[in-house]
């Protein structure tokens, strides 16, 4: 693993996503960003996928349940050369299908997902489809926090051990952010590794923006064929890289205008 | 209609390795031969609607052809958004079987009357729906639903439903097909949907009434040539099915029929008479007949025409 490239990798993530955010006045930026260092570990060293052969048949499986932050997964498809970057530019423009919430359509994505609480019950699907085809990939579902107020998601937390999915690897983007404020004033999600635990999950916490860190628990989470599913909880922080984005609600829902894009580009710089 | 049902899923699954069975904690004395059979393709995902569906779609995505299978509306109403977006926007081959249609558990209550599923379900862009009358007609669609590409929703009656007897009994369906059950001289048609058949069929015999009688196992898509066909043919319709009258299948009829008067297709337009649950829910315990029949799920003689009688 070469920290330096997946550090840089990030960087474009991001600095892509803004522009596509910025140029279709779309949403979700906070929640994009707060996800990237992960995304860039994952496509980087991670996950076993080809970008000539988006569904070839052993490559490990990427859901984003998250699926409004899709600004981030579209630009690391992009930038590993899933499609031509180019293609990029018709982010939520009219006749595109690059839809602003996460589209199947797209080579490299394997779900739409808008709706929250869809992409773990789908990827208990794949993963089972795995044990019974005795196939060696990995399925992983990067989830969202606030996404865990839905209820179907608890019923995959139950079955999911009862399982043994073992080949499942759950990331929770622990941003602390959700739509109507901070997720510990909506529903407060702690105590969430006892809760996990509780749920017979195998749980790992991280620092989601700490590259070296991110890596050396995935590469575990992944590799692990121990009967039991991993939960990889990642604290984040909501708009990470641009300093009057981060930790701030509003960049749920805003779109920078030109003075605050030129701004958040130059410190991504 | 559910001993058919499973009957065929199990031959199926002999000669199709990628049937898979997905249940919901339902299914006692119905599933277990399949369970013993095919361990590898059947799960209990326990009482979990919402997931199930989602795992369906998840395995139909790695190349399995899924059926899901619960009672009333759990498999439907309980995960409609995980059938609309999971399994019926990426189009995906899950059959969504229900068992217990319409009053069939009428004694237990609303939460089971199964009576709105059709009319929310038939809105649904890639869905199929269909609501067998009989065991031939639940084989025969699960028979065609297993080779289907996309997705689809079976709705069951219960458990020891006769066989109908019928004009014609294609060995296999079309999907969309309308099926003649006795055709006579009147003016009138009855058209039937799920297991009110039985009734219909029973109550025209029995008071000697020139009507014919047409069979919908397909809620959506319906043939239009042949129902075009059958607009043309008869002056009066009548449409019944154990299911409210907002957005069922009368509805659905009546939608065709404009469809057919638009496209100037009709000579000339029959009355269309709806017996359908008038938008009530009821709470009086009683079996499934006794439920119909305060419903207003019935044949009156006022229906017909008199050359009927």
């Amino acid at each position: 693993m070469d920290a330096k490239s997946t550090t840089y990798l990030a960087g474009e993530i991001r600095k892509t996503a803004l522009s596509m955010v910025y140029e279709a006045k779309s949403s979700h930026i906070g929640g994009a960003f707060s996800m990237a260092d992960i995304l860039a570990v994952l496509y980087e060293d991670v996950l076993h996928v080809d970008p000539s052969e988006p569904k070839m048949v052993d490559r490990d499986r990427l859901l984003l349940s998250k699926g409004h932050a899709c600004s981030a997964l579209y630009a690391v498809l992009g930038l590993k050369g899933f499609f031509p970057m180019e293609s990029l530019a018709s982010y939520g423009q009219d006749g595109s299908s690059f839809l602003t919430h996460i589209s199947h359509y797209i080579p490299g994505v394997e779900i739409s997902a808008g709706s929250l609480g869809h992409g773990l019950p789908i990827a208990c699907g794949l993963a089972l489809a795995a044990k019974r085809k005795a196939r060696p990939w990995t399925t992983f579902c990067l989830m969202s926090d606030g996404e865990l107020d839905e209820g179907s998601n608890w019923e995959s937390f139950l079955l999911a051990p009862q399982l043994g999915l073992d080949n499942l690897v759950v990331i929770i983007d622990y941003n602390k952010i959700q739509s109507l404020g901070f997720v510990k004033d909506v529903i407060d999600l702690e105590p969430l590794i006892q809760k996990f635990e509780a749920f017979k999950w195998e749980v790992f916490t991280i620092d989601g923006h700490e590259i070296q860190e991110i890596y050396t628990t995935l590469s575990s989470a992944k590799a692990a064929r121990n009967g039991v599913p991993k939960v990889v909880i990642a604290h984040t922080v909501k708009g990470k890289g641009v300093d009057f984005m981060e930790n701030k609600l509003l960049w749920h829902y805003k779109s920078p205008n030109a003075t605050e894009y030129q701004q958040a580009l130059g410190q991504l710089d | 209609m559910r001993t058919a049902f499973i009957t065929e899923l199990i031959r199926l699954a002999e000669v199709d390795e990628k049937i898979f069975l997905v249940v919901a904690d339902l299914g006692f004395s119905v599933v277990e031969p399949f369970a013993e059979k095919f361990p590898d393709r059947y799960l209990n995902v326990g009482i979990a609607e919402q997931n199930m569906a989602g795992l369906a779609a998840g395995l139909a995505m790695e190349g399995y052809s899924v059926f899901i299978y619960s009672i009333g509306n759990f498999p439907t109403l309980r995960c409609m958004e995980q059938i609309r977006y999971d399994i019926c926007y990426h189009n995906l081959p899950v059959r969504i079987v229900a068992v217990g249609g319409g009053y069939a558990y009428a004694s237990l209550g609303p939460s089971h009357h199964a009576t709105e599923e059709l009319g929310m379900l038939r809105i649904i862009p890639n869905l199929i729906v269909s609501a067998p009358a009989d065991p031939y007609e639940a084989a025969a669609v699960t028979r065609l639903m297993s080779r289907h590409s996309g997705p689809c929703y079976i709705r069951l009656g219960k458990a020891g439903e006769p066989v109908i007897s019928r004009v014609e009994q294609p060995a296999e369906l079309r999907v969309g097909q309308i099926l003649p059950i006795v055709t006579r001289e009147g003016a009138t048609a009855v058209f039937s949907t799920g297991s009110m058949l039985k009734y219909v069929t029973d109550f025209l015999n029995e008071n000697g009434i020139q009507a014919s009688v047409y069979s919908f196992p397909f809620v959506k898509p319906m043939d239009k040539e042949v129902l075009t066909e059958l607009f043309n043919r008869y002056r009066t319709i009548i449409t019944i099915e154990e299911h409210q009258r907002n957005g069922g299948f009368g509805s659905a009829i009546l939608e065709l029929l404009h469809d057919a008067i638009e496209a100037g297709t009709l000579i000339k337009e029959p009355t269309i008479k709806r017996i359908a649950i008038n938008d009530t829910f009821y709470s009086k315990a009683g079996s499934q007949d006794y439920l119909r029949s305060i419903a207003g799920l019935t044949l009156n003689l006022d229906l017909f025409k008199t050359e009927d009688l």
